[in-house]
């Protein structure tokens, strides 16, 4: 199980990258592509879009199921990525870079403090199962 | 606490990653699921169905018992393990179950029928049975393992020949004779050319105690172990229904694409549901069971509407990504006098998806 030590987790298997301009990239962790399975459609979050946290965002579809992908912290939606729209298996593949979902302007730079870290992430995973 | 089946140990020695289904804890795969639809598709997998029901009946009033618990007349059956696809109605002609009825030999019957519908099939079996000259019994210290695939035929040879080197030439002899929708039983196996994936293959029913041996023979043999998720994505592909998401008690034969199944001749044959069944099947149903393909991108899901403008015609009944296609397949139950195309809602979005015949894939191929 890859749980990269940089980053920041939610409850909801979203990782969060702090970019150097303060935005954040978001993904699904390597814990929660296993438990999809294979991805063939991903539905990336509009652009300019004010979201708050925890609001439903962006949709992942396995070939069983549709899963809700939630905002991790209140902002706007810098970018989307767009590879994925051909190449929904990249989240399998490459959940930490290639299968990033979406970029976020987030409105308070110190929310990001209050998500997991990779520790505190691996245990609520350990209880989880 | 779900129960396991005689190869729960060789799912998990396999990697599979289990799911309760209906009760049962089963696979939904080993890894990845296109991998395991691909096997079967291209080459061979193997499913546990050891959670479907068999109910061996006997007795001297097997055969026109039969005749009037199914739609499909089991005199069809006329050689030793010639199986039929049937439904069991309710006297509303609202479907019960589906199910496989086998003849084993003369007055000894065979049925396989949903492991979710299995307390009320056997309550409904047992209520018709009141008063009849049968014997009911449900088989439950039997395995199945359904071998499907283009390669099933080589694979199950060389299986059976680790199996049981002595005597699989004359199995293997049997099992080469028969035709698809026939059945034999060789060395202890119940062997049937039938299936779920639109390819060849066989199920296969025997002793719990043998499961995990022929399992490790069949996997030696290079079987891919399939789960529960390339099960519906093939069985889907392959034009074949799903009790409780395609059909159900208050859907009939007609609404159903299984109108084939319901066999009206001998006209005295009183089977349940026909006299409740006779308008539908004079004048049809007033809904009737499509295949839809989404050209864009998303996925069809059970449960989406389907419209035409601001009408509502319809509902998505079965949905999944093909992996044969690359596009997402479904049914859907639909309003009879609707043609041509509609549209699907999608969460917030409408997609056009075009309105198909029910058979996406057969032997490999899109059709």
């Amino acid at each position: 199980m890859n749980i990269p030590a940089e980053l920041r987790y939610t409850q909801s298997h979203e990782w969060v990258r702090l970019n150097d301009d303060g935005s954040i990239t978001v993904g699904i962790t390597d814990h929660a592509q296993e438990q999809l399975g294979d991805l063939v459609f991903v539905e990336t979050p509009e652009v300019d879009a004010e979201v708050s946290a925890q609001d439903a965002v962006a949709v992942v579809e396995s070939v069983k199921a549709a899963s809700d992908i939630y905002a991790p912290v209140t902002g706007s939606i810098a970018e989307a990525n767009g590879a994925l729209a051909d190449e929904p298996e990249l989240v399998n593949t490459d959940p930490y870079n290639n299968g990033w979902l979406f970029q976020m302007q987030p409105s308070d730079g110190t929310e990001i403090e209050q998500l997991l870290d990779a520790e505190a992430y691996e245990s609520f995973i350990g209880s989880e199962s | 606490m779900a129960q396991r089946t005689p190869l729960y140990q060789s799912h998990i020695d396999a990697g599979g990653k289990l799911v309760d289904f209906s009760g049962w804890q089963l696979p939904i795969h080993y890894g990845s699921l296109i991998t395991e639809h691909q096997a079967v598709r291209e080459n061979v997998g193997m499913f546990d169905v050891s959670h479907m029901t068999i109910i061996d009946i006997h007795g001297a009033g097997a055969k026109p018992w039969l005749q009037q618990l199914l739609s499909n007349d089991v005199s069809k059956l006329v050689n030793n393990g010639d199986a039929l696809y049937s439904c069991m109605l309710n006297n509303d002609g609202g479907i019960i179950d589906d199910l496989i009825a086998y003849l084993i030999e003369p007055s000894r019957y065979r049925l396989v029928v949903n492991a979710a519908t299995r307390e009320k099939d056997l309550k409904w079996i047992t209520e018709q049975a009141a008063g009849v000259d049968i014997n009911i019994e449900e088989k439950s210290e039997l395995a199945m393992i359904a071998v499907q695939g283009p390669a099933s035929h080589k694979a199950l040879e060389t299986a059976l020949t680790a199996f049981r080197p002595d005597g699989a030439a004359l199995a293997w002899q049997k099992i080469s004779a028969l035709s698809r929708y026939q059945a034999c039983e060789v060395n202890g196996l119940f062997i049937a050319a039938t299936g779920y994936t639109g390819e060849e293959g066989y199920e296969i029913a025997l002793a719990a105690d043998l499961a995990e041996t022929m399992w490790s023979c069949l996997t030696n043999a290079g079987v891919q172990p399939c789960g529960l998720g390339a099960r519906d994505t093939l069985r889907l592909e392959a034009g074949m229904s799903l009790y409780g998401n395609d059909m159900d008690e208050t859907t009939t034969p007609y609404n159903s694409a299984l109108g084939w199944s319901v066999a009206w001749q001998p006209e005295e044959r009183a089977f349940n549901g026909r006299n409740a069944l006779a308008g539908e099947y004079k004048n049809g149903a007033k809904q009737k069971l499509c295949g839809f393909v989404l050209d864009e991108k998303g996925v069809l899901r059970s449960g989406q509407l389907l419209y035409q403008g601001d009408r509502q015609v319809g509902a998505i009944t079965s949905g999944t990504y093909s992996p044969t296609l690359k596009k997402s397949i479904a049914f859907g139950r639909i309003d009879s006098d609707h043609e041509g195309d509609c549209e699907v809602q999608i969460r917030r979005n409408r997609l056009p998806v075009r309105m198909t015949r029910r058979v996406f894939v057969r032997n490999g191929n899109p059709l």
